[in-house]
Order: C-alpha cells, then sequence, then structure tokens
C-alpha cells in the first residue's frame, strides 16, 4: 500500500521484538561472560561436539533418503486414505517427543515387537540406546517433514510438464532426470538444512536413548553439566558452541529452503503416464505408514492399562502441565500478535529479525543464561514454571509468525484504507479488524504453542527439583524409575492432552469464520 | 470549494500534475485513459498518497498534510468497501462511531440510513449474505450516516450489472442532491458520466485538466480524449 499512514501502530510490536531480542542476547552474553571464566574444551566437549554433528548429519541424509520414495510414492498414487495420511504426517510436529521415544522403545526396544521378533528367529535383540536409537528417534520426527516438503515439490511441478513429457516419449529414467531431479536439487538442500538444524538441539530424544561419554550432543552436555557437576562455567562454554551451531544452522536452513519455483500450472490434477511400479509404491507407502503408526499404536494400547495405575503425581503433573501450556500460549499471543502487525506493514525489519532469533536460540541456552541471571535474585527452582512457560513461547515465536504474518499483511492491505478513511484509530483496528480477520490464524498458532509447550521436555529438567514435575518430566522420571506401565499411561494421557489442546484452539479458531 | 493548488503527484515513472479549483456542490466526473491517474488523483485528494509538491485546500482550509480520516471527505473504493466479519449494521455504524460503540439515537440513526438506501430489513446479514447490489447499499447507507461534505467514488460500481450500476449511480445522485454533497467520481464509462455529473475533469497526458462541461466535452472532444473514445 502506497501512501504514508497506516492504521497500526508499531510500538507495541517493536517493544515485543525488542523484549525477545534482550531475553535471547541477554541470556547469551550472560553465558559469554560465565563461559570466559570457565577453562577450555576438554576431550568430552569435543566429543559431544562430534556426537552432535554426526548424529544431526546422519539423521538428516536418512529421513531426507527415505522421504524421497515415500512422497513419490504419495504424489503418483491415489488411494483411500491418502488424505488422511498427509495430515498424519504434520502430526509429529506437536507429538510429545517423551510419548515417541516410549512408542519407539516399545517397537524397537530390548523387550520391543521387533526383537521378539527376532528372538523367536534366534537372533539377539535389537541395542536401541546409543547412536542408532538417538537416530531412529530423528527419523521418526524428521522422516514424516521431509515428505511433506518434497511431496509439496512433487505437487508443485506443474501437471503441464509430465504431459509434455509423456507426449515426448520420456519414461523411467529419461523422465526422472528431465522433470523430477530438477526439483529434488532444488528441494533437499533446504530440507536437509532444515533437519540438520533441528536435530542439532535435540534433548529429550538424546537424554532418553543417548546418554554416556559416546552418545551426548552438546544440549545434553549443557544440562549435564548444570546438574551432574553444577559447573556453570563449562555449561555457558558449551552454550556459546551451541549457539555458534544453531545460528550458522539456522542461517543455512533459511538460505536454502528459499529457492524459485517452476513456474506456474493450471492446476490440473497430477496425472501420470508414465506408470512405475505399483508395489514398490505401495511398499513405501506402507512402511512409511507403519514407521508411523506402530509406536503411536503401542502407546496407546499399553498406556490404556497404565492409565490406572498412574500415581496421583502424574495428575498433578498434568495440571501443571496445563497451566503452563496456557500461560506460553498467552505470552506467545502478546508477543506474536503486535509483531505480527508491525511486520505487516513492511517497514519494520528489527521487528522480523526479532521474531528470527528464536530460530537460532537454544531452550537450554535461554534456560542457563535465565539460570545465571535469576541465581543472585532468587532460588530458580521456584521459577521452573514461569521460565519453562516464557522459554516454551519464544520457541514457539517464530512459527507463530510465520502463520499469522500473512494473514496480518492481507487485512492490512484488504482493509487498511477503509479503516483510514473511516478515522479508525489503531486500537480499534487492532481490536475490530485485525484480530477478528486473524482468528484462524491464531487459532492454529496458539494450539501449536500449546501442544508444544504441553509436551516440552527441556528447560523444565534444568530448572525443576524433585518437588516439581511437568507431565513429560514425570513420565520421564518414572521411565528412570523403570515403572513403564504408569509411564505409558502418563504418556497416553500426555498425548490425549497435546492433541487434544490443539484441536480445540485449532477449530475454535476457525469456528462460524466468514469468508 | 475544493482548490488543488499547483499540485504534482509522482511515484517511479508516474507523473501527475493538477491545478484546478472545483465548486462546492457540484458534482463531476473524473475521465481518462486507463494508467493516466484517475485513481490516483482520488486517493491524493483523500489523502492516501503524499504530494510532491502543491497544496490542497477545502473551503480555504489546507488539508495537504491531514490523515485521510481527518478530511472532510468519504470515499468508496473498487472494492473491500465492507467489513466482512461485520453485519450491515455494524459497517454502517462505523461511519458514525469509528472507534466506539453507539447510543439509542445513534442506532436508530443507522436503520434509517439502511432504511434510506431501501435495506430496512438486512441490518442483520454479513456482507458474504448479500448480493453485490445490497452490498453497494450498505456502503452508501454508511456514506450517508458519516455526513462529510465531499464524496469521492473509484468506481465502485464497476462489478455490477450495466442495470443495477445505472440504479447505484441514481441513488447516489439522490443522496448527494439531498445532502449538498460534492461529488468526485472516476469513469471510464461516457455514459455514466453523463448521466449523474454535469462536470467533466479529464486525466490524460500527466495532466488533470480543470473542469468543463461534461455535454459539451463529449459533443467536442480534445485529442486525447478522441484517442480514448475511439
Amino acid at each position: 500500500m502506497a501512501g504514508h499512514t497506516q492504521p497500526i501502530n508499531p510500538l507495541p510490536g517493536v517493544s515485543a521484538a525488542v523484549l525477545v531480542a534482550a531475553l535471547i542476547l541477554g541470556t547469551l552474553f550472560m553465558v559469554a561472560l560465565r563461559a570466559e571464566a570457565g577453562g577450555g574444551f576438554g576431550p568430552a566437549d569435543w566429543s559431544a561436539l562430534r556426537f552432535t554433528l554426526l548424529q544431526a548429519t546422519l539423521s538428516a541424509l536418512l529421513s531426507a533418503g527415505l522421504a524421497i520414495p515415500v512422497a513419490r510414492a504419495l504424489a503418483r498414487r491415489r488411494f483411500p486414505g491418502r488424505r488422511a495420511l498427509i495430515a498424519l504426517l504434520g502430526a509429529p510436529f506437536i507429538l510429545p517427543v517423551i510419548v515417541a521415544i516410549l512408542g519407539l522403545l516399545h517397537v524397537f526396544g530390548r523387550a520391543g515387537w521387533v526383537s521378539e521378533a527376532l528372538g523367536i528367529l534366534g537372533l539377539p535383540p535389537i541395542q536401541i540406546y546409543g547412536l542408532h536409537g538417538v537416530v531412529l528417534a530423528h527419523v521418526f520426527f524428521n522422516l514424516p517433514l521431509a515428505t511433506r516438503l518434497i511431496l509439496q515439490g512433487w505437487q508443485e511441478i506443474p501437471a503441464e510438464r509430465f504431459r509434455l513429457a509423456a507426449q515426448l516419449g520420456c519414461e523411467g529414467l529419461a523422465m526422472f532426470r528431465l522433470i523430477e531431479l530438477p526439483m529434488l536439487r532444488r528441494i533437499l538442500p533446504g530440507v536437509l538444512a532444515v533437519i540438520f538444524a533441528i536435530c542439532l538441539t535435540s534433548f529429550a530424544v538424546a537424554l532418553t536413548l543417548g546418554g554416556g561419554p559416546r552418545a551426548t550432543t552438546i544440549e545434553l552436555a549443557i544440562y549435564q553439566a548444570f546438574t551432574y557437576d553444577f559447573d556453570l562455567g563449562r555449561a555457558a562454554l558449551l552454550s556459546a558452541l551451541q549457539l555458534v551451531l544453531t545460528a550458522t544452522a539456522a542461517l543455512a536452513a533459511l538460505r536454502f529452503s528459499q529457492g524459485e519455483g517452476f513456474g506456474t500450472g493450471l492446476n490440473r490434477a497430477i496425472r501420470r503416464w508414465d506408470g512405475g511400479t505399483p508395489v514398490l509404491d505401495a511398499f513405501w507407502i506402507i512402511a512409511a505408514a507403519a514407521f508411523l503408526l506402530l509406536p503411536l499404536a503401542s502407546v496407546t494400547i499399553s498406556g490404556i492399562a497404565g492409565l490406572f495405575e498412574m500415581p496421583a503425581l502424574v495428575f498433578r503433573a498434568a495440571v501443571i502441565s496445563i497451566f503452563v501450556a496456557a500461560a506460553s500460549t498467552v505470552v506467545l499471543l502478546l508477543l506474536a500478535l503486535p509483531m505480527a502487525t508491525a511486520i505487516a506493514t513492511g517497514r519494520y525489519g528489527i521487528v522480523e529479525l526479532g521474531g528470527l532469533l528464536g530460530l537460532a536460540a537454544s531452550p537450554l541456552v535461554i534456560g542457563t543464561g535465565l539460570f545465571i541471571l535469576i541465581r543472585p535474585l532468587a532460588n530458580p527452582t521456584t521459577l521452573a514454571l514461569p521460565v519453562t512457560a516464557l522459554v516454551n513461547a519464544i520457541m514457539a515465536l517464530p512459527f507463530a509468525l510465520r502463520i499469522l504474518v500473512p494473514a496480518a499483511r492481507d487485512t492490512l492491505e484488504r482493509h487498511g484504507r477503509l479503516a483510514l478513511s473511516l478515522n479508525m484509530n489503531n486500537w480499534s483496528f487492532f481490536l475490530r479488524v485485525m484480530l477478528p480477520r486473524l482468528r484462524p490464524q491464531i487459532g492454529f498458532s496458539a494450539g501449536l504453542t500449546a501442544a508444544l509447550s504441553m509436551g516440552d521436555l527441556g528447560v523444565i529438567a534444568l530448572f525443576a527439583d524433585a518437588q516439581i514435575a511437568t507431565l513429560p518430566l514425570q513420565i520421564y522420571r518414572l521411565m528412570g524409575a523403570y515403572q513403564m506401565q504408569a509411564a505409558a499411561g502418563g504418556a497416553l494421557l500426555l498425548l490425549i492432552l497435546s492433541m487434544g489442546v490443539f484441536w480445540i484452539l485449532d477449530r475454535g479458531g476457525r469456528w462460524h469464520v466468514e469468508a | 470549494m475544493l482548490k488543488l493548488d499547483d499540485c504534482t503527484i509522482s511515484s517511479g515513472d508516474f507523473l501527475l500534475r493538477a491545478d484546478l479549483e472545483i465548486e462546492a456542490g457540484s458534482s463531476i466526473a473524473i475521465i481518462g485513459p486507463s494508467g493516466a491517474g484517475k485513481s490516483t488523483l482520488l486517493e491524493t485528494i483523500a489523502g492516501f498518497r503524499d504530494l510532491k509538491g502543491g497544496q490542497i485546500f477545502w473551503k480555504g482550509k489546507n488539508l495537504t498534510t491531514l490523515p485521510p480520516g481527518k478530511r472532510p471527505l468519504a470515499m468508496l473504493f473498487q472494492d473491500g468497501n465492507l467489513f466482512p466479519h461485520l453485519s450491515a449494521a455494524q459497517n454502517v455504524a462505523l461511519g458514525l462511531r469509528p472507534n466506539g460503540g453507539l447510543s439509542q439515537d445513534e442506532h436508530q440513526h443507522v436503520q434509517s440510513a439502511l432504511v434510506r438506501v431501501g435495506l430496512p430489513d438486512l441490518g442483520a446479514r454479513k456482507p458474504a449474505e448479500l448480493s453485490g447490489g445490497q452490498q453497494s447499499r450498505v456502503a452508501l447507507a454508511r456514506i450517508l450516516v458519516q455526513k462529510r461534505q465531499v464524496l469521492l467514488l473509484d468506481e465502485p460500481f464497476a462489478a455490477l450489472g450495466p442495470a443495477l450500476k445505472a440504479e447505484m449511480l441514481d441513488l447516489v445522485a439522490s443522496l448527494v442532491a439531498e445532502s449538498g454533497t460534492t461529488l468526485l467520481m472516476v469513469s471510464h464509462d461516457p455514459q455514466d458520466a453523463l448521466r449523474i455529473t454535469r462536470q467533466t475533469v479529464l486525466v490524460a497526458d500527466q495532466i488533470a485538466h480543470p473542469p468543463v462541461s461534461t455535454a459539451q466535452l463529449f459533443e467536442n472532444p480534445p485529442p486525447a480524449l478522441r484517442d480514448y473514445l475511439g
């Protein structure tokens, strides 16, 4: 919109961005101050760095590599349940890590289904702990993401290209080289970079399936420096290292994930004239679905029995988790809504930058910084829950902004002039136009945040003492005490809560929305 | 009197000069080839664009630096004249109170505006539940309660069929006549201009020409207009 005035006061958005930047950079500064006080890198730190890079690389390669045939099969086959399966591929984003890990243990663990099947054949059980367990869990979480991204690439290829290629008589490998390889070459670097960046900050997976000197990520090493040795200097040094890594990876991911498209087609349903092998496609689809669904099914099955064996502690933890998730969602909206409207004006790059900072930040680094910051003033443990809610909100911020900003931009473009000509003030425009128009996006981002916060096992582990726990932490403690049945019950409860809160908020946002 | 005093509007390659006066209470058509800057001229008068040079006066008062909502004028755009999430009555009410609730009297006022434009019973409907013509009527009801001295129309009825468009223009003409409002309307159809305006501003060759009699203009069109009319 050309012109000099817009019905938006940027001040709240700019303040929110400054607040976020101050929190991320301020905690970083605290950490950096401490880091100088500590010694240099020990061999354990180097090995944590090596392991972090190794597992992230393997996870990215395996996830993307396996996603290619799955996405290809999904792109060219039509079958009942296809849409449901593609929707399911979005679920791991809000699936609590601890739930997935319990499920994976049920299927791939020492006493799991696969090991039992191997036992019948007289083979030894699988060892899930260590590098391959960590990578397995990361593939579980990121294979669906990679599949969705690559599938999108496939579906963006205009149907006309396939028609033209078929008309020219291209088949098989020639077709692949002509049309699909260029698409993959464009999409894959972004996919790899995104998954690599996600896996760099892996904490809960490494905490449960890794551990020991040979399978410790930096994020986990920060936690251990904290809880086992209470070596703040070393935790700070590791935090600084982590921050350099994540910032670099986030920048790379952002850079690689933008690329020019294929040009637009006329949006015909994709019809392929090269058959491919239906059996092979069916294999990939069924294998991927089973890989995703079996662990969840196993948690559900054993969880139902476990629901009745849960100690009262679990219910208390569940109530705490609900409060933390609610607080986190409120904080997120208070930050994201003014930021999104300010970004929508297209004039405040600084606000956008503040939103992106969250991508480079790691929860444990912010947690470490806050711990150092709070300790001279109060007992950090007493602030465990508010800090968790705050950090969860910051981590969800980049995602929420990606959801909110396009809609806010659209609303401003469509209704800004009318509001101005009616002499509407900024506050009225925000309340009476922006909020109602953004309701679906607000519901969606609130649902995501609440679910992410509900399932988060990160900062809380850093701050909590034995008295207090969120539901994911309580489940982790039950697992540590080998109360697997109760843990499964808790996991089922957590699964229901996370998915339920997402569903309610997302639905609530779209309820009776006008076009 | 609306006075554009030696105004220059420019953005990028685009340039338009206007040095003209419009009598208060008159109805003016703005005509010219597409891309000449008809809408831009209106947007500038409304305050959505900055002037490169010159000043705008209404009845001697300098409007040049006033924000759009503080200018004594109302505007209907090509589209997006109603908020889709608000009912017809709520949309009209924004013309009275853009930032707050209505008193009992003001509710009455909104209702009588809806009656005046021929929609006595449709106040509770959302725009999506109204036809194109009805949506235009709601927008006009809001213009009515806004009681601004100048009305700017940027082809708000372009999407309507010929008969409905004529009906809306007649409604505009009668509303404007009742209240003595000054009307400026962009049009690319000479018939629209002849229907409800006496005078026309020709926008062509980077100049918005002073208003001349519409009938005479079409009888003896200057070269730029002749090219446009074909």
